[in-house]
């Protein structure tokens, strides 16, 4: 039982990383068309929110908490800060954005490294997440249980935001036609830089998320940004309930795999995985019909 | 498309053309088996110049890419032992000048730098290097121009070189000191758990063959790529495998992640401990308090009471760039450059021939921080002593084992009967 | 089809150009540089042959090729095994031996012992994957930023395989110290020389043959198919053949450049060709200039010695300066340093050869979200 429960409930919470980290991409990615390699880069940052919260309040139990917000909050505005000064000059080379944000990704990584302690620093797990959950005799670990519900808050604002506010009929109705959206009095610019506040502030999220998971330190950030991405295209392009869907099933297939091989075979076989069902199924799970020619 | 296909047929003859000019206009040097290319092989002379007040040594670290989190240390501790030498008079009465070269955590341009440093800033030894593949890429490099290379870091063993000095800790000075500890405890189930790379496998290897004659069992055996944190799919086996023990051989980053992923599934340092090969005074602040009680396979620690570890640890600590704290990687590479200061001082010259001849005749001591290490002047390594260390909450080691007397090294493992002949001599023969 | 459009310069100032290039490579440097500069300059050569590849899927053929470090790996890692077999002679090379020590050689080994088979693997093995992956990628329609990071995650596939392959490829410390190079000894100088001198050779045949290919028909085929794919194909032409076309000889120089690269460097691992390496591979293409001749070679040729030498210097510096290149140049120069020229007054402008023209534009914003 174990051997098939356990690999289940941990590929479901890396899958829920996974969700996290790809979540503001397929914002940035599928509502505005920017291919932002530095969002790994952007969840380091907020991992280092997360421990500099953590010097100001020394509660773990309460930091963590804390530290969600001011993540979301740091990460966005490095976001805003690079579409005002770059992106926005590139919304018509949507290949290029990739390369000039590779060129964001080393100048933040090289000055992580030498502004914070070359090893990185350490965030405390709050106490409140010590201890497991017994399901169907596997001891789950608590903390993957945040992860997942961190992740369906997450969804789930994006998703009442998308729909419900004001702001987010603005965001579809760019995303749908930006002509039409500016003609009929909508500041393209401003739900741009909103956007990419929000998606970047999602990674800043993932980026405490992944800090309780793993190391906090300068080289964090690269490990997520090709899966992540696969997520994204694998889900379909601005397609909410693809990525969740390809996030999960990568995280689970992951788990399974690393169960059955080894933990490298398992990343491999991972990525093979998601490069066969791009082949068979191009658009993704889920595809927008649009009336264009390609 | 068939002018497509034409055209392809004539660049496939241009490129037959183009590559056979090339190759006549080459001409031939020297092919196998030529006696005189065999012999040719020293390459060009030294273009060491020592005749000035000053020599020139060459120090190559990984400054930034993802080895930089380790070397960057390594680095500047490097940097503090010229200048305290310099302070003390120098090396045969000239002062150290460093060329510190960047090796970006990528192994040829460790290859590229070393021979920079060896044919273009003529340097006289070469200090550096953290993991064994840049080890591997600078081995041949340093052959072939017949230089000196230190090397800091605890290794793999089952290597040796005439142009390489190793002051880290080999197999029989790290694993097998921390694999007795474990006998010493009672242990009868093992879990191996490394990143995937050589060190980790050579090693696990090794731990496996040991602990078959020792009688503890290996319950299970994982492995994670370098840059991978997340350990939980593998954490999940280990407590399935139930183990008395977890042998870590994880590098980097990736040792967080286990050790969060460890926490998160409930295990402790009271009931499965972890004993690990590198996790150090460096490493141990960024794991936070999960890693509190696990213990450590090194030779030197913070907290050893040598006559010479107070001042090491003194002045590390007041030296610009410090990050604080002492470690073992740190110590070797202290003792490397003290250890050339020793081995010219002996040969009464830089020359590399004579320094490695005098490395032979004199038994080459230094008061190191962890005690008076002896070099052999056979392999190249240095006699270190065993410490098992304890992390305590300050992110200190409390001693609480220590090998009866210095180990002498044994890169090949030739005093352990364990070790089956037929292995070392493969690879002494494929090691040439 | 009318004639090419006149966006470069005459034919024969590119082949004279080609010429002058050949002239300083072949045999200008050999005599005016030290051996280890030379050296260097060999490996610069085998970024710029993998480079002038990637102009040609990229820069021509709008492909943003991300895992040349997969087709640079079958080179390398052929002429590698192919290598260690001739050092280790009768025995089994000394990395295999401690895991498995009287397993006998990997299958896939057997056949490098040979000179013949190995350069036959060196050409045919990226033109069998390139051809395989790029019929099923563009007959598929994939393009734009997926093939981009499909390509991208496949390179980083294969660095992960081959780093947890330890026995079978040497991990993730890869193969090195080669004795010799097809019989001839690697540490004699001479025999050094003589490898740049192929490297550098290969490099100015690589430069002919896309300059001969984007003077024909299948060059303007190709650049029509970037710039609207949907009329190419109104007209009659799928554009997919033009692409894959594109995709195996760029995947074939990415090949010979890794080959050359092993004997030259000493030595390969997974992490020249993981995803830092392929995308490093793509900056001296974007710094030179995607879409012209010499742009990507020189580029790459200059990002390789900016490693070089300021990477010495000032390494945390290289960093961002690596960085802020991509920066700056993608910015305002999409065109790279061989768009300099044509950017002074006084000289009539030519259109911009890549982007932004609107039609362009849409259409990739179009396939990024449809």
């Amino acid at each position: 039982m174990d051997a098939l429960i356990a690999p289940l409930l941990n590929g479901s919470a890396q899958g829920a990383l996974l969700l996290l980290a790809a979540l503001g991409l397929s914002l940035t990615f599928g509502q505005m068309g920017v291919i932002n390699m530095a969002h790994g880069e952007f969840l380091m940052i907020g991992a280092f929110a997360a421990y500099l919260v953590q010097q100001v309040i020394t509660a773990s139990n309460l930091s963590i908490p804390v530290a969600l917000p001011v993540a979301f909050v740091v990460a966005g505005l490095f976001g805003l800060l690079l579409e005002v000064t770059i992106i926005q000059w590139m919304y018509r080379r949507p290949l290029d954005t990739l390369l000039v944000t590779v060129g964001v990704g080393l100048i933040l990584q090289q000055a992580a490294l030498q502004i914070f302690p070359s090893q990185g620093v350490p965030v405390e797990k709050p106490g409140w997440l010590d201890g497991q959950l017994n399901i169907l005799g596997y001891e789950w670990p608590l903390r993957q249980l945040f992860t997942i519900l961190l992740a369906s808050v997450c969804v789930a604002a994006l998703s009442a935001w998308l729909k419900y506010t004001s702001f987010g009929r603005r965001i579809r109705a760019t995303v749908q036609n930006r002509d039409l959206a500016e003609t009929s009095g909508i500041s393209t610019r401003t739900i741009d830089r909103l956007t990419f506040f929000t998606g970047s502030g999602l990674a800043g999220v993932a980026g405490v998320a992944a800090s309780l998971i793993g190391g906090t330190n300068s080289q964090m950030g690269a490990q997520y940004i090709i899966p992540a991405f696969l997520v994204v295209a694998a889900g379909g392009i601005g397609q909410l309930k693809g990525t969740i869907i390809a996030a999960w099933a990568v995280g689970v297939a992951l788990s399974y795999f690393a169960y059955w091989t080894t933990g490298s075979l398992a990343q491999v076989l991972a990525f093979i995985l998601v490069i066969v069902f791009l082949q068979l199924r191009p658009q993704g799970l889920f595809t927008v019909r649009t009336r264009s020619l390609a | 498309m068939s002018t497509i296909s034409k055209r392809l047929r004539s660049l496939t003859a241009m490129g037959a053309i183009g590559t056979t000019v090339a190759l006549v206009l080459a001409g031939c040097g020297a092919r196998a088996g030529d006696e005189a290319a065999a012999g040719g092989t020293s390459a060009a002379p030294s273009c060491v110049d020592t005749s000035g007040s000053a020599v020139k040594l060459g120090f190559l670290n990984s400054l930034t890419g993802g080895m930089a989190i380790s070397e960057k240390t390594v680095s500047n501790v490097l940097h503090m032992a010229a200048d305290e030498i310099n302070a003390g008079g120098g090396i045969l009465g000239k002062k150290i000048e460093y060329v510190q070269e960047d090796g970006a955590t990528d192994w040829p341009t460790f290859a590229e730098k070393t021979e920079k440093l060896l044919t273009q800033d003529c340097v006289a030894a070469i200090f550096g290097g953290w993991t064994s593949s840049s080890r591997k890429a600078v081995k041949p490099v340093v052959e072939k121009h017949n230089g000196l290379f230190f090397y800091p870091v605890q290794y793999e063993g089952l290597e040796s070189s005439p142009n390489i000095y190793y002051t880290g800790a080999t197999t029989n000075q790290q694993i097998i000191p921390a694999m007795d500890f474990l006998k010493a405890q009672g242990v009868k189930r093992l879990f191996l758990a490394g990143s995937d790379y050589v060190f980790p496998r050579t090693a696990n290897a090794i731990i496996k063959l040991y602990a078959a004659k020792l009688g503890i069992e290996i319950v299970g055996e994982e492995y994670v790529p370098l840059d991978k944190d997340d350990w939980t799919s593998q954490v999940a086996k280990i407590v399935a495998a139930k183990p008395d023990f977890i042998f870590n051989t994880i590098n980097g980053s990736s040792n967080v992640g286990f050790v969060k992923a460890y926490y998160d599934a409930g295990l402790k340092a009271e009931t499965t401990p972890i004993i690990s090969v590198s996790i150090a005074e460096e490493e141990a602040p960024a794991m936070g308090h999960e890693v509190t009680g696990q213990y450590a396979s090194w030779n030197y620690f913070q907290s050893l009471k040598t006559p010479t570890n107070p001042k090491f640890i003194e002045s590390w600590k007041a030296y610009p760039n410090s990050s604080g704290v002492t470690s073992d990687p740190m110590e070797a590479a202290y003792i490397s450059l003290y250890l050339y200061k020793a081995l010219v001082e002996a040969a009464g010259s830089f020359d590399v021939d004579a320094v490695n001849a005098a490395a032979k005749k004199n038994a080459i001591t230094f008061d190191a921080p962890e005690g008076k290490v002896t070099l052999d002047g056979e392999n190249h390594h240095i006699s270190k002593p065993g410490h098992i260390g304890k992390i305590n909450s300050s992110n200190q080691f409390d001693i609480v084992w220590a090998s009866d007397k210095f180990i002498e090294p044994d890169p090949y493992l030739e005093g352990y009967d364990w070790f089956p002949a037929d292995i070392r001599k493969q690879l002494v023969d494929a090691a040439g | 089809m009318t004639k090419p459009r006149t966006t470069g310069p005459k034919p024969w100032i590119s082949l004279s150009g080609i010429g002058v290039f050949a002239v300083l490579l072949l045999a200008v440097a050999p005599l005016v540089l030290t051996d280890h500069w030379l050296n260097n300059l060999g490996k610069y050569c085998c970024w710029a042959i993998a480079a002038v590849g990637i102009g040609l899927a990229w820069g021509r053929g709008g492909m943003l090729v991300m895992g040349q470090g997969v087709f640079f790996a079958l080179g390398a890692y052929s002429m590698a095994m192919h290598l260690t077999l001739e050092t280790a002679g009768d025995r089994i090379p000394g990395f295999m031996v401690l895991y498995d020590p009287l397993a006998p050689l990997p299958m896939f080994w057997e056949p490098f012992r040979s000179a013949g088979f190995t350069l036959l693997a060196i050409v045919l093995l990226p033109v069998v994957m390139a051809g395989i992956l790029g019929y099923a990628l563009f007959k598929r329609r994939v393009k734009g930023a997926y093939f981009a990071i499909l390509t991208q995650a496949l390179a980083v596939a294969l660095a992960t395989l081959i780093s947890s392959t330890i026995r079978e490829t040497g991990g993730d410390t890869g193969l090195s110290d080669f004795k010799y190079f097809f019989g001839f000894v690697l540490n004699d100088p001479a025999n050094k020389v003589m490898v740049f001198l192929i490297a550098a050779g290969l490099l100015i045949v690589c430069l002919l043959a896309v300059w001969q290919l984007y003077r024909s028909r299948f060059g303007e085929l190709l650049v029509a198919t970037r710039d609207a794919e949907e009329r190419v194909r109104f007209l009659g032409y799928d554009p997919a053949n033009v692409k894959l076309v594109a995709f195996v000889v760029s995947a074939l120089m990415a090949s010979i450049a890794g080959a050359m690269f092993v004997p030259i460097v000493g030595i390969i691992t997974p992490a020249e060709i993981g995803a830092a390496a392929s995308i490093l591979m793509i900056a001296g293409v974007a710094f030179g200039g995607r879409a012209s001749l010499f742009g990507p070679a020189l580029g790459a040729m200059a990002v390789g010695w900016g490693q070089s030498s300021l990477g010495s210097t000032w390494p945390e510096g290289w960093t961002y300066i690596l960085g802020l290149l991509f920066i700056v140049v993608i910015l305002f120069l999409p065109n790279g340093l061989s768009s300099l020229p044509s950017r002074f007054p006084g000289r009539t402008r030519p259109k911009p050869d890549v982007p932004p023209t609107p039609a362009i534009a849409a259409a990739e914003l179009e396939e990024v979200r449809a």
